[in-house]
């Protein structure tokens, strides 16, 4: 199974990581897909979105899924 | 089909004159009593900062489909009879507009809350990320000025 794993913001530059391509078999979950991208804690703030929606950390990863993590958003 | 025109601008626009022809856009058959418009300007200084400068980030594909969405709520709850709705992405500077929105209703209820959620949904809902340009370096707005 592969995710395609996207940063945005802060979170770009606190990973060093814009996006990538992960082999994620035996992972289920968007926090199990977190840790084998990063060293870094999954922060309560960051937010997630599945396939441009937004989804909770213990959302099922599947498939060719499209995976960003973002910091609170700051726009208007 | 919405009658809510939304867009992304990668360059400076000014707001009234974005209503001034937006409006030249739709018929005025009667029906149109009411517009409510709101307006968001980069400013000069923030948290005592003086700001030269600010890149607006955003999640192509999704900021839009976050705002078609944020648009559809609002239409489920009010009558939106036309609207516009301009929001900048890339390099902005202080003086420019960094949002526009603009609601047209019957009536002047549904024109002042259907814009006021709009604009509220968008600071919470919409990725958009603010990165200033400070005389001491670049540094990431954390969060937005509560609304309410």
């Amino acid at each position: 199974m592969t995710i395609y794993v996207r940063f945005f913001a802060s979170l770009r530059e606190q990973t060093g990581i814009d996006s990538k391509t992960v082999d994620a078999d035996g992972l289920h979950s968007i926090r199990d897909l977190w840790s084998a991208v990063t060293d870094e804690p999954l922060d309560e703030t960051t937010l997630v979105a599945v396939n441009k929606t937004y989804a909770g950390p213990d959302h099922a990863i599947t498939d060719g899924d499209e995976v960003a993590f973002f910091p609170p958003i700051t726009g208007g | 089909m919405s009658p809510v025109q939304i867009e992304l601008r990668d360059t400076p626009f000014d707001s009234f004159q974005e209503l001034f022809e937006y409006r030249t856009t739709f018929s005025k058959n009667g029906d149109h009593g009411a517009c409510s418009t709101f307006v968001g300007t980069m400013r000069e200084y923030n948290g005592g900062d003086r700001v030269f400068a600010m890149q607006l980030e955003h999640y192509p594909g999704m900021t839009e489909k976050q705002l078609e969405e944020i648009v559809g709520e609002a239409r489920k709850t009010h009558e939106i009879l036309d609207g516009l709705l301009l929001h900048r992405i890339g390099n902005v500077r202080p003086g420019e507009d960094i949002v526009l929105i603009a609601i047209w209703a019957t009536h002047r209820k549904d024109a002042f809350a259907a814009c006021r959620e709009i604009m509220e949904a968008l600071k919470s809902k919409a990725p958009f990320w603010k990165k200033e340009t400070l005389a001491k370096g670049d540094r990431w707005v954390e969060n937005n000025t509560p609304g309410e």
